[in-house]
C-alpha cells in the first residue's frame, strides 16, 4: 500500500527545530500529499461501493470509477427485500433492539462492578480482580460450545436473549477494566465527603461516581453498540429464523444466493448498514480516540 | 484514566466482617458480574474441557471418548493446515500493522494541520472493518471481475480472481486486517506524546542525526507500546472469523486456503456437530494463545524498555 522509500523520509525531528522556511513548507506539503495519497488508496473501495450502489448491477463489473455511469435507486428498492416477506426495516429493528439492550446491559453491569473494584474494600478483591483481568484474554471460542448448549436448553434460540442477557451480566470484562481505570481517576475526596455526610454507597454510586464517569460510560456504550451491530458469529449461531435476522445475517442472505445480479442490492444494503456506525462515531470521535489511546480497544 | 491514580486507593483499610469492610454492599455491586462469571464464563470454560473428552453431536447424549479427540488432532490434516495458515496470517499481519501504524503515527505526530481529521479518516477502516458489509466488499473487490481487476485492466493487466486462487486468497484476508491499522496508529500517537522532548534535545546536543534519534530515542521509548500492540494483535489474530467466513462463503476455500482456525472450529462444531472435537480445538487454541502470550511476556524482559529501570 505504501512504498518503503516513502516512509524513510519521515523520521521524527524534534519539535521546535527551525528549519529553512521554504524547506519546511515543502516538507509539510509533501507530508500532506503522502497522507492524502494513502487515504485515497485506503478509502477508494468504500467510496466505490457507495457509487456502485447507485448504478445498474451490470455496470458494477465494468466501472472502476467513483461516479456511476447512470444513476438508479433500483438496488435500494430491490435490496430492501432480501426475502419476500422480510423487509430490511425488520432486520434493522432486530439489530437496533439487540444493540440497544446490549448497550444498556453492558454499561450498567460494568459500571457497577467497576465501582466495587475501584472504591470498595472487600474480601477476595485481589483474586476476583485478577480473574476479571484473566477473562479479558480468554478466546471466545473456548466458551461458545457450552454456551450454545446452555442457550439451546433454555430454549433461547431465535430469541434476543442469547445476544442480550450476557451483557447484563458484564461478561465482556474488558469494559469493567476500562471503567475501573476511569473511576480510580476520580478524586476520592468527593465520595469520602459524601460518606461523611451520611450517604450510602448506593447514593455515592448513583449521584457522584456515575455522573462523573459519563465519558467512560459513553466510550463503553459506543463500542458495545458497534461490536453488537457488527457481530456475525453470535447471530449466525443463535438466530436461524429470518424474521429474527440482524444486519450481518441480512447481508449474508445475498451471498448465499450468489448470482451476479445480487451485487447491486447487496452493496446498497451494505451502505445502509454502515450508516448507523458512522452516525454513532461522529459525535463521539474525540472521546473514542481517547479511549483507544488509553486502553487499546478497537 | 491515568495509571498513577490507582495508588490513591491503597493504604486506607479498616477491618470489617468476613467479607471485608464493604463486603455486603460490594457483593451487591458485583452480583451481575459474578453470576455471569460463574454461569457463562467459568462454567462453560470447565464444561468445554469436559466435553473435549467426549463424543457429542448435540442430538444424542454425550459419550465418554477419553483421549480419542486428542488422538484425532494429531492425524487431522485440516487441523494442521488451519494452524499453519493462522500462524502465517498472524506473522504477516502483526509486523505489517506495526510498521505501517508507527510510520503514520510519526508523520502525524509533528504538529500537523488537520491532525484530527486525518486521525479520524485513518481510523475509519478500524471502525467499519469488522462488519459483514466490508467483508462482502472485499469479496467483490478481489473477485475475478472485481474492482481491483477492473483498475488493472486499465493498464492492460488481466488479474486473476484473488479470492479464487489458493495462493492469494489468504492474503486478501491479511490485507483486510492490515487495512484496519488505524486503531493501532492511535495508540502509537498517544505513546509518542509521552516521550519527553528533553530526550530529543539532549540527543541533538550530542549531535545525533535524525535517523539515530529515531533508533535510540523514539524506538526504545515506544517499546512498551509496541509490545502492547503486538500482544493485542496476537490475541485477536487467532480469533479472526467473520472475514474468513464471508470471503469464502463459509467454506474456508479455495482448497482450504482461508480456513483460519476460528472458522475450522466453527465448521467442526456447528456444521459437522463434532462438539467434542470442536472443544478440543478450542482448548488447544486457549493453551496456544496463552503460551505465546507468556513467551512474549518473557521476551519482553529482553527488549521492552520501561523508563525507570
Amino acid at each position: 500500500m505504501i512504498g518503503h522509500d516513502e516512509i524513510s523520509g519521515v523520521f521524527p525531528r524534534p519539535r521546535g527545530q527551525t528549519g529553512v522556511g521554504t524547506r519546511r513548507i515543502l516538507s509539510s506539503a509533501f507530508r500532506h500529499l503522502l497522507l492524502i495519497a494513502l487515504l485515497v488508496v485506503m478509502l477508494y473501495p468504500l467510496i466505490w461501493m457507495l457509487s456502485a450502489s447507485f448504478e445498474p448491477p451490470t455496470q458494477i463489473f465494468i466501472n472502476p470509477g467513483l461516479l456511476p455511469m447512470s444513476w438508479t435507486l433500483a438496488n435500494y428498492q430491490k435490496g430492501w427485500y432480501p426475502l419476500q416477506d422480510l423487509p430490511f426495516s425488520r432486520i434493522f429493528a432486530n439489530s437496533l433492539i439487540i444493540a440497544g439492550l446490549a448497550v444498556i446491559g453492558n454499561v450498567a453491569s460494568c459500571t457497577m462492578a467497576a465501582y466495587a473494584f475501584a472504591r470498595l474494600q472487600f474480601r477476595f478483591r485481589g483474586i476476583l480482580f485478577a480473574i476479571m483481568l484473566g477473562t479479558i484474554m480468554l478466546p471466545y471460542q473456548v466458551l461458545i460450545i457450552p454456551q450454545y448448549i446452555l442457550y439451546l436448553n433454555f430454549q433461547w434460540l431465535n430469541t434476543y436473549f442469547p445476544l442480550t442477557v450476557p451483557r447484563f451480566l458484564a461478561v465482556d470484562s474488558f469494559f469493567i477494566f476500562l471503567m475501573v481505570q476511569f473511576i480510580r481517576g476520580i478524586p476520592r475526596e468527593l465520595d469520602e465527603a459524601a460518606i461523611m455526610d451520611g450517604c450510602g454507597h448506593r447514593q455515592v454510586f448513583l449521584q457522584i461516581i456515575a455522573p462523573l464517569a459519563v465519558p467512560a460510560m459513553a466510550t463503553t456504550a459506543v463500542f458495545t453498540f458497534i461490536n453488537s451491530w457488527n457481530d456475525f458469529l453470535g447471530p449466525l449461531l443463535y438466530l436461524t429464523k429470518p424474521s429474527m435476522y440482524t444486519v450481518s445475517l441480512g447481508l449474508n442472505l445475498f451471498i448465499d444466493s450468489s448470482e451476479t445480479s445480487q451485487w447491486g442490492p447487496l452493496f446498497a444494503m451494505s451502505i445502509l448498514t454502515l450508516v448507523p456506525i458512522l452516525l454513532i462515531f461522529l459525535p463521539f470521535q474525540e472521546l473514542l480516540t481517547e479511549g483507544i489511546a488509553t486502553t487499546g480497544i478497537k | 484514566m491515568t495509571a498513577d491514580s490507582r495508588l490513591v486507593t491503597a493504604g486506607r483499610r479498616r477491618k470489617g466482617g468476613f467479607f471485608g469492610r464493604d463486603g455486603g454492599v460490594a457483593y451487591i455491586f458485583l452480583a451481575p458480574w459474578l453470576i455471569g462469571l460463574v454461569g457463562i464464563t467459568l462454567g462453560p470454560l470447565v464444561a468445554s474441557l469436559i466435553l473435549s473428552f467426549t463424543h457429542y453431536d448435540l442430538f444424542n447424549n454425550p459419550t465418554w471418548f477419553g483421549l480419542g479427540n486428542y488422538h484425532q488432532l494429531l492425524v487431522d490434516p485440516n487441523f494442521l493446515q488451519s494452524l499453519d495458515l493462522t500462524f502465517t496470517y498472524v506473522i504477516v499481519t502483526i509486523p505489517s500493522i506495526l510498521v505501517l501504524s508507527l510510520a503514520l503515527a510519526i508523520v502525524l505526530d509533528r504538529g500537523m494541520r488537520g491532525l484530527g481529521l486525518y486521525r479520524a479518516l485513518f481510523y475509519l477502516p478500524s471502525l467499519l472493518g469488522g462488519s459483514v458489509a466490508i467483508a462482502v466488499l472485499w469479496r467483490q473487490v478481489f473477485g475475478a471481475n472485481g474492482m481491483l481487476n477492473q483498475i488493472l485492466l486499465l493498464v492492460n493487466i488481466h488479474g486473476p480472481s484473488w479470492i479464487g486462487q489458493p495462493s492469494t486468497a489468504m492474503y486478501t484476508l491479511v490485507l483486510l486486517n492490515v487495512w484496519q491499522f488505524g486503531a493501532t496508529m492511535i495508540i502509537f500517537l498517544a505513546g509518542l506524546r509521552q516521550i519527553p522532548k528533553a530526550l530529543y534535545e539532549a540527543a541533538e546536543v550530542d549531535g545525533a542525526t535524525r535517523l539515530r534519534r529515531f533508533w535510540h530515542v523514539t524506538v526504545p521509548m515506544l517499546t512498551p507500546v509496541i509490545f502492547f500492540n503486538a500482544v493485542l494483535g496476537l490475541i485477536r489474530g487467532f480469533q479472526v472469523f467473520t472475514s474468513a467466513y464471508v470471503v469464502s462463503g463459509g467454506s474456508g476455500g479455495p482448497a482450504g486456503s482461508t480456513l483460519l482456525y476460528a472458522l475450522y472450529l466453527y465448521q467442526q462444531g456447528f456444521t459437522d456437530y463434532n462438539m467434542g472435537y470442536a472443544a478440543v480445538l478450542a482448548w488447544v487454541l486457549l493453551v496456544l494463545v496463552a503460551a505465546l502470550t507468556g513467551l512474549m511476556f518473557l521476551s519482553a524482559k529482553l527488549w521492552v524498555f520501561y523508563g525507570d529501570q
